[in-house]
């Protein structure tokens, strides 16, 4: 019969548009500022510098080795590096960014700077509602814009934050283990260094007697 | 041009008629919301009827493979999410398969997995909103597109899960994928896929049977297998023809050679045989995935000879080809030993569809030149990179 499929396609829309009323699976939409579907964990959106403890310029983690800033295939970020150091979190002095600028209206979310930073400094950020009515002041982040803290990152990614959280500490540890090691030697060398003048003047000698 | 001769300026006559009337020159686009983003075609209309057709393109130029031979090898990943911005997972795909090859990685059993998996979603959201934007040129507006776009939501939310974004996946790298899958996120695609088919099935009785999608695609748009081939055509739009040529079962590359999927071919070459056979490849996509989500092996996701930074292959060349939900997307690439490729090419399955398109519209009305663009299955971001 004619129109058979017609009516057929139809009772299909109409099960659809009866089931929208009683099932979720059939009425999928959100009325989206009032109601929120849940975050994503994994969600990525724009990038942000990572800083430990309470201090922003102190716990900054980033040492402006300028990777990021090379690696971002639409060279969104600009760092200036500063001129005097200040201690890492393993308490190393290391220099650190005297300016960093992000302009997230060329930034792509592609997170190739998280890739490869080697120093765990920069991570996605998920917040999304960044509109602006300054075209392009409002959309150039600032190193103090960019810097949020540890917390910030447990709370958006609890799992790799948690994860990185390990390796850091792991390195810190080993890094630590190290500084001991290296300073026993030191000790050593200067312990042996003072027993030292007594026994080398003998052989020295020798070669003259 | 003077003011004078701008006034008694007439534009050109295209061309004449066999009749010899004047023949009436149309340009549909780039504003034309048929044309999938901007894309314009200079028709020549007898009557209704087409005797000319001219696609211009371009209006979408990013310079793509220029950035990419200037950028390194690992910055031209995220730009390749942009190609074609429906299928980014398969687009990461390509590229990383020809990278390996030019580099001589390795890709972990767990990697090939995974990348089965994405990839075959992929195809599935691909071919179901294809044939959604399919209906809307035909007039039904929205219906058909919006339960597609539902079905693609639950797709999208599960790349988002894994790779942190709905659409810009940027998720493979040279030997691997780029993180571990999430905590119970296998269950989640087994539950997604389970319920996929009901999807199709409610697909084919709303439109399958439909008298007006028959009247309207059936014998129209016809594409001959030899011209298919001579074109360069491949995909849903060779197969349509008849033409038993899919590189999943002609390259195996990954671990395609493990599963056991028909390749459904067409017989006439026209717009409903290309409705039919995006249906039947979302229920082969199915079949494949069911068969690859029951063994998921453990294991790392990454080539432990792979790097990040520093990535420098030493100096060749490497062609990598899949079959992506458009057709075959291959990715050429010369080196010279340094940290970005010499030459780097694209060979995108939408552009090369569309170069036969004035043969299938000829002599067909205009209305139906806009369900014949549809049925191709562009996306102007891969056409114009």
């Amino acid at each position: 019969m004619l129109g058979e499929g017609i009516l057929k396609g139809l009772g299909e829309t109409a099960k659809n548009f009866a089931g929208s009323f009683v099932s979720k699976e059939r009425l999928t939409t959100v009325q989206y500022p009032e109601e929120r579907v849940a975050p994503i964990e994994n969600t990525r959106d724009f990038p942000f510098l990572v800083y430990d403890g309470d201090d922003k310029m102190a716990g900054l983690r980033c040492v402006a080795c300028q990777i990021c800033e090379k690696e971002c295939p639409p060279k969104c970020i600009y760092i200036v590096k500063s001129t005097d150091k200040k201690p890492d979190y393993v308490g190393k002095p290391q220099i650190y960014p005297a300016r960093f600028d992000i302009d997230i209206s060329v930034c792509m979310s592609c997170q190739i700077c998280v890739e490869v930073c080697p120093f765990e400094a920069i991570k996605m950020d998920t917040e999304f509602e960044l509109s602006t009515t300054d075209r392009f002041g409002g959309l150039l982040f600032d190193r103090d814009h960019l810097s949020k803290s540890n917390e910030h990152y447990h709370k958006i990614h609890p799992t790799e934050a948690s994860e990185v959280d390990a390796r850091l500490a792991e390195e810190k540890a080993k890094a630590e283990a190290k500084a001991k090691a290296a300073a026993e030697a030191a000790a050593a060398k200067a312990a042996a260094a003072a027993t030292a003048p007594t026994a080398k003047p003998v052989p020295a000698k020798e070669p003259g007697a | 041009m003077s003011a004078a001769a701008f006034k008694t300026y007439r534009p050109p006559v295209m061309d004449v008629s066999e009749e010899g009337d004047e023949l009436l020159e149309v340009a549909m686009g780039p504003h034309h919301p048929s044309t999938h983003g901007v894309f314009r075609m200079d028709v020549a209309l007898d009557g209704e009827r087409v005797v000319k057709l001219k696609p211009v393109f371009g209006y979408l130029h990013r310079n793509h493979e220029k950035i990419a031979e200037k950028a390194s090898y690992l910055a031209a990943m995220p730009y390749t999410d942009r190609l074609d911005y429906f299928c980014s997972l398969t687009n990461n795909w390509a590229y990383a398969l020809a990278v390996e090859k030019l580099a001589g990685l390795e890709v972990p059993e767990r990697a090939e997995y995974i990348r089965v998996i994405t990839a075959e979603l992929t195809r599935i959201q691909n071919h179901a909103s294809a044939i959604g934007f399919l209906m809307q040129e035909m007039g039904a507006s929205g219906t058909p597109l919006m339960y597609a776009f539902r079905e693609r939501e639950k797709i999208l939310d599960l790349f988002e899960e894994l790779t942190g974004s709905r659409m810009m996946c940027n998720y493979m790298r040279f030997g691997g994928c780029r993180v571990e899958l999430p905590g119970g996120w296998l269950d989640k695609v087994k539950v997604i896929v389970a319920g996929l088919p009901q999807f199709i099935d409610e697909t084919e009785k709303l439109l399958t049977g439909n008298e007006i999608l028959m009247a309207r695609s059936q014998g129209v748009g016809i594409l001959k297998p030899d011209l298919a081939v001579n074109a360069g055509v491949t995909g849903v739009m060779l197969r349509c023809t008849g033409v038993n040529y899919d590189i999943r079962k002609v390259d195996r590359y990954g671990i395609y050679d493990r599963f056991k999927f028909r390749v459904p071919l067409g017989d006439h070459g026209d717009i409903y045989d290309r409705y039919m056979l995006r249906v039947l490849e979302m229920r082969e996509s199915i079949e494949i995935l069911k068969q690859a989500l029951k063994d998921v092996p453990g294991g790392p996701i990454m080539d432990p000879k792979s790097k990040i930074r520093g990535f420098r292959p030493k100096p060749g060349e490497a062609y990598g080809r899949i079959e992506a939900p458009k057709g075959e997307l291959g990715f050429y690439l010369i080196s010279d030993g340094s940290g970005n490729p010499y030459r780097y090419r694209v060979r995108p399955p939408s552009l090369i569809n569309l170069t036969i398109l004035e043969d299938m519209c000829l002599g067909q009305n205009v209305a139906d030149v806009v369900l014949i663009f549809g049925s191709v299955d562009i996306v102007l971001g891969e056409v114009d990179r």
